[in-house]
């Protein structure tokens, strides 16, 4: 167990020099970075001194070696129009975006699986076919767009849910404040259920595919037909014999799930104006506010690689196949 | 395979003649019985000319200039008719501008974007895949590595950081595109290549002395190109579906190039005043073209791996 989890460790520590080797590029790409770093309006004297304060004089290994242990500091330059550190203002957008993403992972596992199964339990049914035709179609409408519709209907025609607002749970929970956080729960989640629902859709439809196939191939295995054979409750058998065995394609693709949410996440935090790091991104973006755009990215990415390791392990553990 | 011929052990090189001429012909007709058969590819083909037709002809049977702004016909409702006789279709935007003719310009956009970031993943993908599959080793670890890291990131964010840098532009949003979907090629090229280097017909290759070259790209190649159209039908969906996102974000094309992910941006600022129609037809052209691809990318695997139906 400790030799993968070591080995899963370095792995990680690997693809995270990766990151910031990508981000470093994305940088150097368009020329002199110094330019990222002033305001439209600064003066020559201002730019020369950013160039020289930020190192972009020095050689691209120098640069590179200055830039990864900036990164190593959590230092990634000050905010231009927040004008403070750009991690702050990242950090502080954090959680909402957590709540969300873990949100629409919720509902993307936890409706594939029944709608799966039951699917697979009435293969070639009508509702099977119904249930099929919405995952097809689930697949191919863009979050963002979904989001806006569903505001348009629940938010402002019918007035069912709240087209914009946040009521945070994450945020009083970290600092210690469990009382105030489990009593605005259902109100954090009244406010999460459309943008969750938007983000989580294209995954829940994928994935109750996937569940599907999943099932449908267990349940054609003899120990199956044995286990029904035997006299035993078609639930049982279900739950007993075929979902034990259906069950470990379904937590990869939970880890691989977690940061195709995050990039939905992004996206549709826009349509309902969420205080995540999305809104500060798109902001970003508009603002040409390059350390917060870096920020924002390796932040996430991060966030993506402690999820997957954490999976990972997980899935170590309830796998006895993988080598310990 | 339970089709009539097993692809792999046939060498293409070699494959040419009458007997080849009519086995090819015999595939087209299975493919097109099969079409037939399932019914939805057909409907999505369909889908797919009349979008490809607006891409092309766009400008000839556009009724209005995507970029006149029209400042007295602002939010003007689907099927009004001006005093000038002109008819919106689907109505006006925010500045006035004809909605109908906006979404024939955006199909040109939509569709170059996603069929070329494909040729350029695709084709970066599959050399890739055949390079590291095919000599194995520090070649092979390398290039997969690469691909772990790239995977290891949403691919979203990638996109942003640098599009940001590089600015808009349709050149850059494919080039972005294109680098975020090579490692999907490179796996399965690599896979198969892995399988179809031990097949006696590349031997064979090997033994009459061809060049490398020649080995990976006119024995192997043709051999792969089955799970590489599944693949890429799907990807051109996802990637439409990446552009609509980006340029959402205000991160794809100049803003004076209509787009159909660039009006959904813009129709956010209507919403709250209830315009519907802004947000409403583009969104469904995404949709319908997204889910046209899908569904040809579904009947692309059940037509070239029957054994995938059974189960699936």
């Amino acid at each position: 167990m400790w030799t993968f989890i070591i080995r899963r460790l370095l792995q990680s520590a690997i693809v995270i020099v990766g990151v910031t080797l990508i981000s470093f590029t994305a940088l150097q790409i368009g020329g002199d970075p110094t330019y990222l770093y002033v305001s439209e309006r600064a003066s020559d004297a201002e730019i020369a001194e950013t160039r020289v304060r930020l190192g972009f004089d020095k050689p691209l290994y120098v640069q590179y070696l200055t830039y990864a242990e900036r990164l190593a500091h959590a230092d990634f330059g000050e905010s231009l129009t927040h004008k403070r550190p750009a991690i702050e203002v990242v950090l502080e957008a954090l959680p909402a975006t957590i709540e969300l993403t873990v949100f629409s992972m919720i509902i993307a596992i936890g409706l594939a699986i029944p709608f799966g199964i039951f699917a697979a339990l009435h293969r070639g049914t009508a509702l099977d076919g119904g249930i099929m035709t919405l995952a097809m179609l689930g697949q191919s409408i863009p979050n963002f767009w979904l989001g806006i519709m569903m505001m348009l209907f629940f938010g402002l025609n019918l007035r069912w849910l709240p087209i914009s607002g946040h009521v945070p749970f994450l945020m009083p929970l970290v600092q210690g404040h469990f009382v105030q956080a489990i009593v605005s729960l259902p109100q954090a989640i009244y406010f999460l259920i459309m943008p969750g629902i938007a983000v989580g859709f294209y995954s829940l439809s994928r994935n109750a595919r996937l569940v599907r196939s999943s099932m449908l191939e267990v349940l054609g295995q003899d120990y199956v037909r044995t286990a029904r054979s035997k006299g035993i409750s078609e639930t049982a058998v279900v739950i007993h014999h075929a979902l034990r065995n259906a069950w470990l394609p379904i937590v990869t693709m939970i880890g691989l799930e977690f940061g195709f949410l995050l990039g939905g996440v992004v996206v549709v935090e826009m349509v309902f104006s969420w205080p995540g790091i999305g809104r500060l991104v798109f902001n970003a973006i508009n603002q040409r506010d390059i350390p917060v755009v870096q920020a924002s990215v390796i932040i996430l990415a991060l966030v993506f690689i402690v999820l997957n390791l954490i999976i990972d392990i997980i899935y170590a553990r309830i796998d006895p196949r993988v080598k310990l | 395979m339970s089709t009539p011929i097993n692809a792999a052990s046939i060498d293409p090189t070699t494959d040419t003649g009458y007997f080849a001429e009519k086995r090819r012909f015999r595939e087209w007709s299975r493919a097109w019985k099969s079409m037939v058969k399932a019914k939805w590819p057909l409907l999505a083909i369909a889908i797919l000319l009349v979008v490809l037709f607006a891409a092309i002809f766009g400008p000839l049977v556009s009724p209005a200039d995507p970029n006149r702004q029209n400042i007295m016909l602002r939010l003007a409702d689907p099927l009004t008719v001006a005093r000038n006789r002109t008819f919106y279709l689907l109505g006006t935007d925010g500045l006035g501008r004809d909605i109908f003719s906006r979404l024939l310009y955006g199909s040109r956009i939509s569709l170059l974007v996603g069929i070329c970031a494909i040729a350029v993943g695709g084709a970066i993908g599959t050399i890739a895949g055949l390079v590291s599959g095919y000599f194995g080793g520090w070649i092979d670890d390398v290039i997969m590595r690469i691909a772990d890291i790239q995977l290891a990131f949403p691919f979203i964010l990638l996109a942003i950081m640098f599009l940001v840098v590089l600015g808009p532009g349709v050149v850059n949003i494919i080039l972005v595109l294109g680098i975020g979907q090579w490692v999907t090629y490179a796996r399965i090229v690599r896979a198969q290549t892995l399988s179809l280097k031990q097949k006696e017909f590349v031997e064979a290759a090997r033994a009459i002395g061809d060049r490398t070259s020649v080995i990976l790209f006119r024995t192997i190649l043709p051999n792969v190109v089955g799970p590489l159209t599944v693949i890429a039908s799907f990807n051109v969906a996802s990637v439409i579906l990446s552009e609509a996102s980006l340029s959402f974000l205000g991160l794809g094309v100049p803003p004076s190039v209509p787009t159909w992910g660039s009006m959904l941006a813009e129709s956010r600022d209507q919403l709250l005043a209830n315009k519907w129609w802004l947000a409403f037809f583009p969104g469904i052209a995404i949709v319908l073209t997204v889910l046209s691809f899908n569904i040809l990318g579904d009947w692309l695997r059940d037509f070239f791996d029957p054994r995938l139906k059974q189960t699936s």
